[in-house]
């Protein structure tokens, strides 16, 4: 078992929520950009999660997770002092930015671009640079101002701009709207990372191509094992395929085939999995992040 | 001279459920055909098995009806004796040469390993852990049928072994490869590997190596004083044809993994998999079979396209009898050169072009030839692709100095098992490609022999 040391309810509605889990071969291992795979008992799906920070002394990886699903619900009601069944990782690829050469990265104008919970792995990415001496700007995207997560963790390690698509904190309107703006304020970026929903990636990734901004993004298609033994997260990137959990989940967004990859992502929709997650996210359900189309 | 039949499950019954196709000889089928024995001097069929059983000693041994002291020979040789016994090609191995074989037909060897197996595990005899342990530790990685069989040798011998499977459960290919109607999980596969505890090996879940650990940090931090490397054949082979993408495309590996290890079979189970309604399982190797097989039982009809004629299907020809038997239609001297689509992105079609056999090739099979202008279309609303696959680069990429092939095999040699790198060794479809799960357990033993030699030197 996999013991849960701390857990934190960070928005109501849907429900996302953080938890300190005790996984001391993953803290020791993982390096930002890359993921875990989680069982919540022994009867549960494997559930590919990003590492959203590890602390490597006490041995222990930090996950937020956003309810979608029976799994997550599942998850979700794990207390502390529980666990869960499995934790495997860390698995895939670190992001380019840890083996980069630091001085050449020390020139870089650096942006991150984050959505909803795909906030939370941009804090361990953000969070090195930081520690290394590099301060990068970083644009959060929720839907409303309940849904802004680990805002204070963030101000501590970046230039934070918040923008809500109903313009309740922050700035207004989407993630691609704040990245223009900042551009036209005459803001310039050598590198962009963007994760969040495929859609939101998608065109954060027209954008950036218009503007000439290099720009990495990291996918989260339907896996089974993690480790490339079954396929199924498959993606065509730059006309050949990739295996996004061994070969990612980092890619070069400019050169991802989104189309495609937001397609795979409904082979195991149900019609059940769409009621579901009408009912749970409510008013803010408007049926095109990707996760039930 | 014919053997003593074995009973199956109706074929037609069959086809709807996910219990064993065979049933095994009873008491009397075993003593029967064990009194077919000819007892060689010579034993052809020990040469036969990859593990060198004893095969005519314990095949007497159950003619006597000493069901003890039959599971002890085999143990000596092999640690998964009711896995051996079902999935083992015995026609081309033990049974190949058995002397009866001349004449008449072979003695069912596989099918009393079988019997003993099953019948001691009734019985509650478990192996003998070893009485003296010589405190040195060696870390296996997998818990496939080379890891399983390397570290139950191993531990034999004294040593303090731990597995290090990458999945949250133990088994390999045994576990998310093989179906539960060839190969039942919880009678059968996890007793063989409480039997492997019960030896003293420790078997640690959730461990990626080349991720989560390095073989360095295992050899030089954790205190393992050598390494067997077990990691299988991991990665699915796709075709690269026009289409793959699709909706309704799996890998075999993907499609047993659901049903196998998620046990998406079950109506208990959370773990979506597709009902198709008619299904296309392209490749003609055991994998496909057991792909075919599970997708019959979930309901579809199923079509298995293979390019070259049936004399030259990999699989085994019981694998291919019974799921011939079950109703899966052969396309045989066919092969697809697209996956067609319907606008919401779900396959709704497979096209394909005839074949014919032309000159032999570097395999010394007869290589298939397109003949133009015979591209036809098979409606279908799923795709699995059984082509075999590639060994995984996790372990080889991450540890320096483990030297691979051209194919990312790891080298290793035959006899030991013995890499490129001090005190690692390596064996089964890691070192070979996807083969069998006898030959991996060959090699596990090997590897377990060489890191005995290498340990005591």
């Amino acid at each position: 078992m996999f013991e849960i040391l701390e857990k934190e309810i960070l928005t109501k509605e849907p429900v996302i929520f953080r938890m300190v889990v005790k996984a001391p071969r993953v803290a020791a291992a993982c390096e930002p950009g890359q993921f875990l795979i989680v069982r919540a008992n022994s009867d549960g799906e494997r559930v590919p999660l990003t590492i959203c920070d590890y602390d490597r002394a006490a041995g222990t990886v930090e996950i937020v997770v956003q309810v979608i699903g029976a799994e997550t619900d599942k998850m979700s009601r794990l207390e502390k002092g529980e666990g869960f069944a499995d934790v495997v990782g860390p698995l895939g690829q670190a992001s380019d930015l840890v083996t980069e050469d630091l001085e050449e990265l020390k020139k870089k104008k650096i942006l991150f671009v984050a959505g909803g919970v795909g906030t939370a792995p941009v804090y361990p990415q953000a969070k090195w640079l930081h520690e290394h001496g590099i301060t990068p700007d970083v644009i959060i995207g929720a839907k409303n101002k309940d849904l802004v997560i680990m805002e204070d963790k963030f101000k501590s390690v970046c230039n934070l701009t918040i923008t809500t698509d109903d313009g309740s904190y922050g700035r207004s309107g989407m993630v691609t709207v704040a990245l223009q703006d900042l551009w036209n304020e005459g803001t310039r970026w050598d590198h962009c990372v963007a994760i969040g929903p495929m859609i939101m990636m998608k065109f954060v990734c027209k954008l950036t191509k218009e503007l000439g901004i290099h720009t990495i993004v990291s996918m989260n298609p339907i896996m089974v094992d993690g480790t490339g033994m079954c396929g199924a997260c498959r993606l065509t990137v730059d006309g050949k395929v990739k295996f996004a959990c061994v070969d990612g989940p980092e890619f070069d967004g400019h050169l991802v085939d989104f189309d495609q990859a937001m397609s795979r992502m409904k082979l195991y929709r149900t019609e059940e999995g769409r009621l579901y997650l009408k009912e749970k996210e409510g008013a803010t359900h408007h049926g095109n992040c990707g996760n039930c189309n | 001279m014919k053997k003593v039949p074995v009973r199956e499950q109706d074929a037609k019954e069959r086809a709807t459920n996910f219990k064993e196709v065979c049933l095994g000889y009873n008491k009397e089928e075993a003593e029967a055909e064990a009194s077919r024995c000819l007892n060689c001097k010579n034993p052809r069929c020990v040469e036969g098995c990859p593990v060198s059983i004893q095969i005519p000693q314990f095949i007497q041994a159950v003619k006597e009806g000493n069901i003890e002291e039959a599971y002890r020979v085999i143990g000596l040789s092999s640690s998964l004796p009711a896995i051996c016994g079902r999935v083992c090609p015995q026609e081309t191995q033990c049974e190949g040469v058995c002397v009866r074989g001349i004449k008449g037909e072979a003695v069912a060897i596989g099918k009393l390993e079988r019997y003993v197996a099953d019948t001691a595990r009734e019985m509650g005899i478990k192996p003998a852990a070893p009485e003296n342990r010589n405190g040195k530790k060696v870390a296996v990685i997998g818990s496939g049928p080379a890891g399983l069989t390397c570290a139950g040798d191993l531990a034999k011998m004294g040593y303090d072994v731990t597995i290090f499977e990458a999945l949250h459960e133990p088994g390999g290919v045994l576990t998310y490869g093989i179906p539960e109607f060839r190969l039942p999980k919880e009678a059968v596969v996890q007793k063989e590997i409480d039997n492997v505890r019960a030896l003293g090996v420790k078997i640690e879940t959730d461990v990626v190596v080349g991720k989560s650990v390095t073989i360095d940090n295992l050899m030089k931090e954790e205190g393992f004083s050598a390494v067997f490397v077990g990691s299988g054949a991991g990665l699915p082979k796709f075709m690269n044809i026009p289409g793959e993408q699709a909706l309704g495309v799996f890998s075999a590996n993907e499609y047993l993994t659901r049903s196998n290890l998620m046990k998406a079979f079950s109506e208990d189970s959370t773990t979506p998999i597709m009902h198709p309604k008619k299904a296309v399982v392209v490749g003609g190797g055991n994998v496909a079979m057991d792909a075919a097989r599970t997708a019959l039982r979930m309901g579809a009809e199923v079509h298995v396209v293979y390019r070259r004629s049936e004399a030259e299907l990999p699989a085994r020809v019981e694998e291919v009898h019974h799921a011939k038997e079950e109703g899966i239609i052969f396309d045989l001297l066919t092969n697809p050169v697209e996956i067609i689509a319907n606008e919401d992105g779900w396959v709704s079609g497979i096209r394909c072009i005839r074949m014919e056999l032309g000159e032999p090739d570097e395999s010394g099979r007869r290589s298939p030839v397109e003949i133009k202008g015979s591209e036809f279309e098979i409606e279908c609303d799923a795709v699995i692709m059984s082509l075999g696959t590639s060994p995984n680069p996790l372990i080889a990429s991450t540890t320096a100095g483990l030297d691979v092939n051209r194919r990312g095999c790891i080298v290793a040699e035959e006899e030991t098992g013995k890499s490129s790198k001090d005190g690692v060794y390596a064996g089964g479809d890691a070192v070979t490609g996807a083969a069998t799960v006898i030959l991996a357990m060959g090699a596990g033993k090997a590897g377990a022999k060489g890191i005995d030699d290498y340990l005591n030197k």
